[in-house]
């Protein structure tokens, strides 16, 4: 089943011909929120690593979606029996270094080798990856927002159906001309969804990006929430539903956007290119791929999971552990799962096998994921991430449903912040 | 008086309609492809892909193995532990009687749900973290079922437990040969509210189990629902219907006998 | 002796249930208390007396009040209707009705779905656009809702799927309850004259008293304890709109880490029920007798 004890039968027959060899066992911990396909391709490459280094053996435990990875993670290791590897959230780095649970790349990567490798990930991935210039996260299961359009809905509405929205101005028009209304004035197709429950600060920060914001700095331990172009981005969010009428009113649920996509309720949405199988498999029109429309730049943030290498374990296995880290992230093995997750691959040099070649050659709205990495910035993450991020959150969701100005509700939210991120200083 | 029939029909009908329909468009999803989640048409396909889907996407096989042993461990746990305590309760006068009867209704009111964090400390002490029996511990001696069998076990006339002493009987010899039958009906129906308690209880499993192994089937279903790409209501009801599947049989099935158990037991 | 032996033996049979009585309830009620005059331990930092530092936070805490407020409308909210509607319900079943095996079988449903995969479907039904309240509605001309992204109905659609639950559960008992009336009561009521409303106020209601009270006393400790379906529905969003005191105790125990806090967030919530304990018992004293 997903869980599996991978052990090459050359080992076994190695162990018999030469007992004084112990074998290394290692733990690895990854959250697949896609599905099952993922699964397998974790096992299978697993199983091919297994295979080529005899006395390796790995167990693959699939620990469900990225809460509960981190949470097993983290109760393993305070229990003293760490994973020697795990994917987490590469937001929930400064959580794992605070509570002394991972080592830092660094340390391993001795030779020239492995130091290059350590550069060979694009640098906006690597923005989450970093403390004080040291690695303590490699990118793999990295994603990032685009938008997504109908072409039919566009053709419908008198559209060019091959031109997406660059800017703002331009998706608020679009959205317009997309937002149909029935006899009664109820409206019937929506110009667009930007969903917001659940974790609305990852979308929102496109906007805020876009507009010229950062919205942590400072190694994780300041946020820049009232920033007065953070403001006017979630005023643009909320004037979307607001004052231009293109977007439904309230909370936008996540889990629904694409079945509301399907279903011909919007026309256009944004949400993961982890959606892009979702997407190409289901929509039972012509859809096209963009990079998030650009207000005073292009932007978005990314986001998705990083290797990290956890203490506790001793010398052997832990080195065992780096080895099948920079195994797995070499360019024909996160091809492979590139193509089989719709995952970013996270490398230049990944995008340069043939397979990647080919792939984007039959899908080409692949290729928009990685065109926009070049504009993308870290994905929002400080000091005690989990609870910085829910305040924010909630300051959204009050704008949002019109609880309070955005000004405000951003005022209220950094301060928040301060209090929680000032002992980390 | 018809009028009067006629209106409670209409709404006793209108109220079960209401009360079935998630359990109806459980099962309108699970058996047709998922375009028609959302669109009720008459004559669309049937198709039973959802169900293999979903088998072959999250281990349902291993939750539902899980879910099983968890709920007879601690069905047979309440049972043994009920058993001893209500009879202590009910013919035996002794010392701190008062005193440990209210300790027990103190767990009617709280429960071992509301101290997940002391009991997450405890289980983690215990190092049994992501066990079966991390589960169903706190469960174990409930004060209900205490109470409950305390109830019945006091209405078993005295002359029973007297003539089996008499015949040389000893004290657990009475209470196995003597209370335990009298008092069937309260363990069926204390059994089902157990059964079907502990069947759908999530937040403590989601807590204390990290892994397939120990995972019951809510919390499976709920990690196979809280997916990246959006809700495919389709598949997830198909593994819902799976998974429920028996246990709403089994009530649909025995729901007479059911409540005449609750009637019998006296839990009114 | 005999006595002595007598209490050994009681104590004897006590003693396993009372081992996991303590361990995992009464114990830990007090380990709260005391874990909430401390900080959370960080892998950097160990845990450290705080006095009532975290109670301060507390008091400062918006969220905190606004959970409880929550948490109060949401005990109002559900536990009278889903009584009624239980009551409703049994009585309806009770009697002879067209169809009644189905209607029945309707009303069971709730106790065997767990309230995790309901949630999924009432997600449905609340979605906005094509979601199945939505299509009704639509049918009449009215605009879309957004039931759940509303900050001033979130809550009440959660209370919603409460009640469907709850009232589910309770009629199981009051029909259990009903079934033991003897006919004959009824009967010499009717041939006194009375009308089948006042046989029920008269006749039935009081002698289901002692369901009320087993009812609503798990009705109040579930609008304290049932936080299921909010993972799934709303999170406890928008803005903690409709968020419970132990969604908020789990949220800051599993998510953020904070033990410490979480703990004085549960000796509120205990607090809370202790009053309602003791509450509740001086009201039902007087019309329930249990021994």
């Amino acid at each position: 089943m997903l869980m599996t004890k991978f052990k090459a039968a050359a080992a076994a027959l190695a162990f018999a011909a030469a007992p004084a060899a112990a074998d290394v066992d290692l733990q690895f911990y990854f959250p697949v929120a896609v599905g099952g396909a993922a699964a397998n391709t974790i096992e299978e490459l697993t199983a091919e690593y297994v295979a080529a280094n005899e006395g390796v053996n790995i167990e693959a435990i699939y620990a469900g979606s990225y809460q509960d990875t981190v949470a097993k993670a983290l109760t393993a290791a305070r229990g003293g029996n760490a994973p020697q590897l795990s994917v987490i959230l590469s937001v929930d780095m400064f959580t794992l270094y605070d509570e002394d649970l991972i080592h830092s790349f660094d340390t391993f990567a001795t030779s020239d080798e492995d130091k290059a490798w350590l550069k060979s990930f694009y640098p906006a991935f690597m923005e989450n990856s970093q403390i004080d210039g040291k690695t303590y996260g490699i990118p793999f299961q990295r994603s990032t927002p685009v938008l997504y359009w109908n072409k039919e809905a566009f053709k419908a509405a008198g559209l060019d159906p091959e031109h997406a929205p660059a800017t703002w101005e331009e998706m608020v028009e679009m959205g317009k001309q997309l937002t149909i209304k029935d006899d009664n004035g109820n409206v019937t197709q929506w110009g667009v969804r930007i969903p917001s429950s659940g974790f609305p600060y990852w979308l929102f920060q496109g906007l805020t990006t876009e507009n010229g914001a950062i919205l942590a700095t400072d190694g994780g331990t300041k946020t820049n929430f009232d920033d007065p172009k953070v403001v006017e981005a979630l005023e643009y969010l909320v004037d979307l539903s607001k004052e231009h009428e293109v977007m439904a009113p309230g909370i936008i649920e996540w889990g629904a956007t694409p079945k509301a996509f399907f279903e011909g309720q919007t026309a256009m949405m944004w949400t993961s290119t982890g959606n892009l199988t979702n997407v190409r498999n289901n929509a039972p029109f012509d859809f096209g791929v963009a990079m998030l429309p650009a207000n005073v730049r292009r932007g978005a943030p990314t986001g998705g999971g990083n290797f990290y290498l956890f203490k506790g374990s001793d010398e052997a296995e832990t080195k065992a552990a780096f080895d099948f880290i920079k195994w797995i992230t070499q360019p024909n093995q996160a091809a492979k799962w590139s193509i089989a997750t719709g995952y970013v691959a996270p490398s230049p040099a990944t995008w340069d096998t043939e397979v990647m070649k080919q792939y984007a050659a039959d899908f080409p709205p692949a290729l928009v994921a990685r065109d926009q990495l070049e504009h993308a910035v870290a994905e929002l993450s400080t000091y005690e991430n989990q609870r910085v991020t829910r305040v924010f959150n909630d300051a959204l969701a009050a704008a949002i449903t019109g609880e309070k100005t955005a000004a405000d509700a951003l005022k209220e939210a950094q301060a928040q912040a301060e209090a929680i991120l000032k002992p980390y200083r | 008086m018809s009028w009067d029939r006629a209106l409670n029909t209409v709404g006793a009908w209108a109220l079960a309609l209401l009360w079935v329909l998630p359990l109806a468009y459980a099962i309108w999803t699970a058996f047709h492809p998922a375009a028609y989640e959302a669109n009720f048409t008459l004559w669309a396909p049937l198709t039973l892909e959802n169900f293999a889907k979903a088998w072959s996407a999250a281990p349902f096989g291993r939750y539902f193995l899980n879910t099983f042993i968890l709920v007879t461990a601690i069905l047979i746990g309440q049972f043994i532990l009920g058993t001893l305590a209500a009879y202590a309760f009910a013919r035996y006068s002794f010392p701190g009687r008062g005193l440990l009867f209210g300790l027990v209704l103190v767990q009617l009111m709280i429960m071992p749900d509301i101290l997940i964090v002391e009991n997450y400390k405890l289980i983690r002490a215990l190092d049994l973290i992501d066990t079966i029996p991390a589960i169903a511990l706190p469960y174990i001696a409930s004060g209900f079922g205490i109470f409950l069998l305390r109830q019945t076990f006091l209405s078993v006339p005295k002359e029973l437990e007297e003539a089996a002493q008499i015949e040389g009987m000893s004290a657990l010899g009475v209470l196995m040969k003597v209370y335990v039958p009298l008092a069937l009906p309260t363990y069926l129906a204390y059994g089902l509210v157990s059964v079907s308690h502990h069947w759908n209880n999530f937040l403590w499993p989601l807590i204390i189990t990290n892994s397939v192994e120990t995972r019951p089937v809510t919390v499976g279903l709920s990690i196979f629902a809280s997916i990246d790409s959006g809700v495919e209501w389709s598949v997830i009801n198909a593994a819902t219907l799976m998974t429920s599947g028996p246990l709403l049989l089994a009530f649909l099935l025995f729901q007479r006998q059911f409540v005449q158990s609750f009637m019998r037991a006296g839990i009114k | 002796m005999q006595r002595t032996r007598q209490w050994i033996h009681a104590w004897l049979l006590l003693l396993p249930a009372f081992v996991f009585l303590l361990a995992f309830t009464h114990v830990p009620a007090i380990t709260t208390l005391w874990n909430s005059f401390w900080t959370t331990a960080r892998g950097r930092r160990p845990s450290r007396w705080a006095g009532l530092d975290n109670y301060d936070t507390l008091i400062a805490d918006p969220v905190f009040w606004k959970v409880l407020v929550n948490n109060i409308w949401f005990a109002i909210g559900t536990i009278p209707t889903s009584i009624v509607i239980a009551l409703v319900m049994a009585v309806w079943v009770n009697q002879k009705l067209a169809g009644r095996g189905f209607v029945r079988m309707a009303y069971f449903t709730p106790t065997v779905l767990p309230m995790i995969a309901v949630a999924n479907i009432w997600m449905f039904f609340y979605t906005p656009g094509f979601g199945l309240i939505d299509q009704i509605t639509g049918l009449f001309g009215m605009a879309q809702s957004n039931i759940l992204g509303q900050s001033d109905t979130a809550l009440v659609g959660v209370m919603i799927v409460t009640i469907w639950k709850e009232a589910g559960f309770f009629m199981i008992f009051y029909l259990a309850a009903l079934q033991t009336i003897p006919p004959s009561l009824i009967e010499a009521a009717r041939i006194e004259g009375a009308g089948p409303w006042t046989i029920f106020r008269r006749v039935t209601f009081p002698l289901l008293m002692p369901t009320t009270l087993f009812v609503s006393v798990n009705a109040v400790v579930n609008s304290f304890r049932m936080v299921d379906h909010i993972f799934i529905l709303t999170g406890g969003g928008p803005d903690n709109a409709s968020s419970l005191l132990l969604f908020y105790i789990y949220e800051v125990a599993f998510r953020f880490w904070d033990t410490a806090y979480a703990a004085t967030l549960t000796v509120v919530l205990l607090a809370i029920l202790a009053a309602l304990a003791i509450g509740q018992f001086f009201f039902f004293d007087r019309k329930v007798h249990y021994k």
